[in-house]
């Protein structure tokens, strides 16, 4: 039938429309009016997003089979356009049929979500290693080892940035639009004090865990969420292509500040991320020694919060 | 025939309300009870969704503070599922089941008062907490440690009204099994049974089984709360992820338990406007117990980002995947009993088209989410929330209001508004897609659930799904006044057989149905059941 064949179009239109707006999402935060999953900046990211696709299509194919049956039946089977039901109760090769083609199509779905998920689990040969601590309501990050070698004392607690925090009291008179950042992002909710740095091309390994309640760390540019529970060390990996800032938000139900602890990751290339990781050493030597000496009234750098 | 036997009511002529009500053993009184409860429930926890869309209209906070909405969106999570819509399905059970299986009552009519009546006494524990010093509980309905934990006095509250609901649900399950296997008329062999009466024996098993899981996992909540246990706290030796195995592992199964029963009434439903049989009974049937038995294998997906070693991801992943073959049988049934019938399209056929089409698109997410790599970016957002509401709402409740329709002839003796059965539909159907599919795309852009307010970017689609969850809880109260109208105002009489196209035991009885049916069991003719003729 013609009209049959015109609404599938139009459903596969929608749902095209749909994926494109969605391809055109800022990889490193949320955009309005977008529709769809990010890609992301990540190996990972890339593979979830594809599988993500890939099982729309099915449903969107198996949607139009159903519904478009459906659609049919309604029209053509009204009892006001004189239709006379039938008799017939059952059909034992139909009812294998589709039992064992929906089977089918789940192993084709199982296959890749399989294989990307193994990828996923082998957190092994990181470059990097930076151990995630989620308190009520920010995130400690420490620098664990980089580049094999072990990182002396480099860690810090980021947490809502203050204008962040201001606006978003009850009643403020703050309008969340009005925030923006130094690139003019309306980044409201989604700005920190202190942005988690690290380099770009090195493959990453994050230990996730937690101090008090269970929280869900989760950058959707890394193409997964982990979460925090106390007592517990989650690992996980990410490896980042291109340099830029990567916002997201802690994920799991951790009491009234939920809203109000997002994750900003800020990637740069090795060589910045390098020096980087060099003065961050030596400004904890120089704090050290000076705790050591107890020469208190020195105006020490301000602990990198 | 045997069937008005029970249009004079000669022992006990006129009994007072307390007696009627209050000491009820009649299970058409019950199930109304039930129906009643479940519906003043349902606007309870209606009224705490409004103010969450409401907060969440725009970004910047307007109207409650962070702690607050925390405990809206526990609350109505609580309310809805025990209070809602939990009860209408027992409510629904108790009316029909009965009616459906020739018996002339609940068998066990004492216990089925209590179970009603410890209801009203366990929402009022749960509602009272709203009130309390520190407020209402606000870690989720999950009640996850040690986030719960931080909650104040009123979560041993909260911990009793659960033990309670679960005492209520464990009587309701144990009387339907009883009734459905004890009291069925001769002639209704297992495998004629109506399927709302198969879905709900299923249903019930699954009630007994989990309801006590739930009720071990919130008493180690208590002890280590006020006892100084040390169950799920990590500094003391425990496991913060026990609990989370517990609580999904009866947290699993009750998603069938709010599902299940719609099935059954869907499949009374569509045969009766296609005015032809359930295509397929017996794989119907079978599907429903494959669904119930797998829904035991796979409440760790509700835990994929917990950290679970690569082994267990993948078995919980193949397990929720095959979750989908029994449940797609069940869409393909639907969909070919419909073919080559003869349809007409009263309100409580609109309402189960409009269930197997919106069920389905909840499930397509499901199996989206059923994906781990997928999951990881879906868990924990607005994803999640459109996906349990497609199948909550325009599964579950969708299902509930269809069934009203489809009975409430039979229940009171009049024709509800058919044009205001429409007006109902049409507004409910169109806002419930207004409200929930662009909560879809909020999930995939990156907003976490049960957070109150978001970043700019999420502004519009909020927004949006606001207007939608407004004009969903508006078009409400036209049900209650097609429901209020039909009981005390309607002037059209209902025939016995009510619906051209239907076809089973209850359809036997006058309408309204007398307060006694069936005190002789009714003498089956052919062609009076729905499915006596399924040869296999």
């Amino acid at each position: 039938m013609s009209w049959t064949a015109r609404i599938g179009a139009a459903l596969a239109l929608a749902a095209g429309s749909a994926a494109a707006a969605g391809a055109t999402a800022a990889v490193g935060h949320p955009v309005p009016w977008q529709l769809n999953m990010t890609e992301g900046a990540s190996p990972l990211s890339h593979q979830v997003y594809d599988l993500h696709m890939y099982a729309f299509w099915v449903c969107v194919g198996i949607g139009i089979v159903v519904f478009g049956a459906m659609i049919v039946a309604m029209m053509r089977f009204r009892k006001s356009r004189g239709a006379v039901a039938e008799t017939w109760t059952h059909n034992t090769r139909l009812e294998v049929i589709w039992t064992v083609v929906p089977v089918l199509i789940l192993i084709a779905l199982a296959l890749p979500a399989t294989r990307i998920l193994i990828n996923e689990s082998n957190t092994g040969d990181a470059g990097l290693t930076v151990k995630v601590t989620g308190f009520q309501w920010k995130w400690r990050y420490d620098y664990v080892d980089y580049q094999g070698r072990p990182v002396s004392r480099v860690g810090f607690i980021s947490k809502l940035a203050f204008n962040s925090d201001e606006a978003r009291q009850l009643d403020s008179g703050i309008n969340p639009r009005s925030l923006k950042s130094k690139t003019g992002y309306d980044d409201y909710l989604l700005n920190v004090n202190h942005a988690l740095v690290v380099p770009t091309h090195t493959k990453i390994r994050f230990v996730i865990t937690a101090d008090d309640v269970i929280h869900g760390w989760w950058v959707p540019a890394l193409g997964w969420q982990a979460d925090a529970v106390p007592g517990l060390i989650h690992d996980m990996w990410g490896e980042i292509d291109t340099p830029g800032t990567y916002r997201g938000q802690c994920a799991q139900l951790c009491g009234q500040d939920h809203a109000y602890m997002p994750i900003v990751i800020k990637a740069v290339s090795p060589a910045a991320f390098q020096g980087w990781l060099a003065a961050q050493e030596s400004r904890a030597r120089l704090d050290t020694i000076a705790r050591t000496v107890q020469v208190t009234p020195v105006p020490a750098p301000a602990p990198q919060g | 025939m045997a069937t008005h036997a029970g249009t004079h009511d000669d022992h006990d002529a006129k009994p007072g309300f307390a007696q009627r009500w209050l000491f009820a053993t009649n299970h058409k009184d019950i199930g109304t009870m039930y129906l009643v409860f479940s519906l003043i429930m349902f606007f309870i926890g209606g009224s705490m969704a409004m103010i969450i869309r409401a907060e969440l209209f725009e970004p910047g906070l307007q109207l409650v503070q962070p702690y607050f909405f925390n405990e809206m969106t526990t609350m109505h999570a609580l309310i809805m599922i025990f209070g809602a819509v939990m009860p209408a399905f027992v409510g629904l059970a108790n009316w029909m089941v009965p009616l459906m299986v020739g018996a002339p009552d609940m068998a066990l009519p004492r216990m089925n008062n209590w179970s009603f009546w410890i209801l009203p006494f366990a929402f009022v524990l749960l509602l009272s907490t709203l009130f309390m010093p520190g407020g209402a509980p606000a870690a989720g309905w999950v009640m996850y440690p040690p986030l719960v934990l931080q909650g104040g006095d009123s979560i041993a509250f909260m911990i009793f009204a659960i033990h309670l609901m679960g005492i209520s649900s464990i009587m309701g399950a144990i009387n339907i099994i009883a009734t459905i296997l004890n009291l069925r008329a001769p002639g209704m062999d297992l495998l004629k049974m109506p399927l709302f009466v198969w879905t709900w024996l299923i249903t019930a098993f699954l009630l007994i089984a989990v309801m006590p899981v739930l009720a071990g996992a919130v008493t180690m909540l208590l002890t280590d709360k006020f006892f100084g246990t040390s169950f799920f706290n990590a500094a003391g030796g425990g496991d913060p992820l026990l609990y989370q195995h517990i609580f999904w592992f009866f947290g699993h199964p009750e998603v069938y338990i709010m599902i299940l029963p719609a099935f059954g009434i869907i499949s009374e439903i569509i045969p009766t406007f296609s005015r032809k049989p359930l295509f397929g009974y017996k794989p119907m049937v079978y599907a429903t117990a494959s669904i119930a038995f797998l829904s035991f294998t796979v409440w760790a997906h509700h835990m994929f980002t917990v950290g679970l070693p690569l082994g267990g991801l993948l078995f919980f992943m193949y397990a929720t995947m095959l979750i989908s073959v029994p449940t797609g049988v069940k869409v393909f049934n639907w969909v070919t009993t419909m073919w080559k019938g003869s349809l007409t399209f009263e309100t409580p056929m609109l309402f189960a088209v409009a269930f197997v089409i919106l069920f389905t698109i909840g499930g397509f997410s499901g199996v989206m989410l059923a994906l781990v790599p997928a999951d990881f970016q879906y868990h924990n957002t607005y994803f999640v929330v459109a996906h349990f509401h497609y199948v909550l709402v325009s599964g579950a409740v969708f299902g509930i209001m269809a069934g009203t329709y489809y009975w409430i002839p039979k229940w009171t003796g009049h024709m509800y508004s058919e044009r205001w059965g429409k007006i109902h539909f049409w507004n409910s159907v169109i806002a419930v897609n207004v409200l929930f599919f662009p909560q879809h795309f909020l999930g995939l852009a990156g907003m976490p659930r049960r957070i109150p307010d978001y970043n700019v970017a999420f502004a519009d689609w909020n927004m949006v799904s606001s207007i939608g969850g407004f004009w969903f809880g508006l078009s409400q109260l036209i049900f209650v006044g097609n429901i209020i109208y039909t009981v005390y105002f309607a002037r059209q009489k209902a025939s016995a057989r009510v619906w051209e196209g239907a076809r089973g035991l209850e359809w036997t009885v006058p309408s309204p149905a007398p307060h006694h049916t069936f005190e002789v069991p009714p003498v089956i003719l052919p062609g009076m059941l729905a499915h006596d003729d399924v040869s296999h």
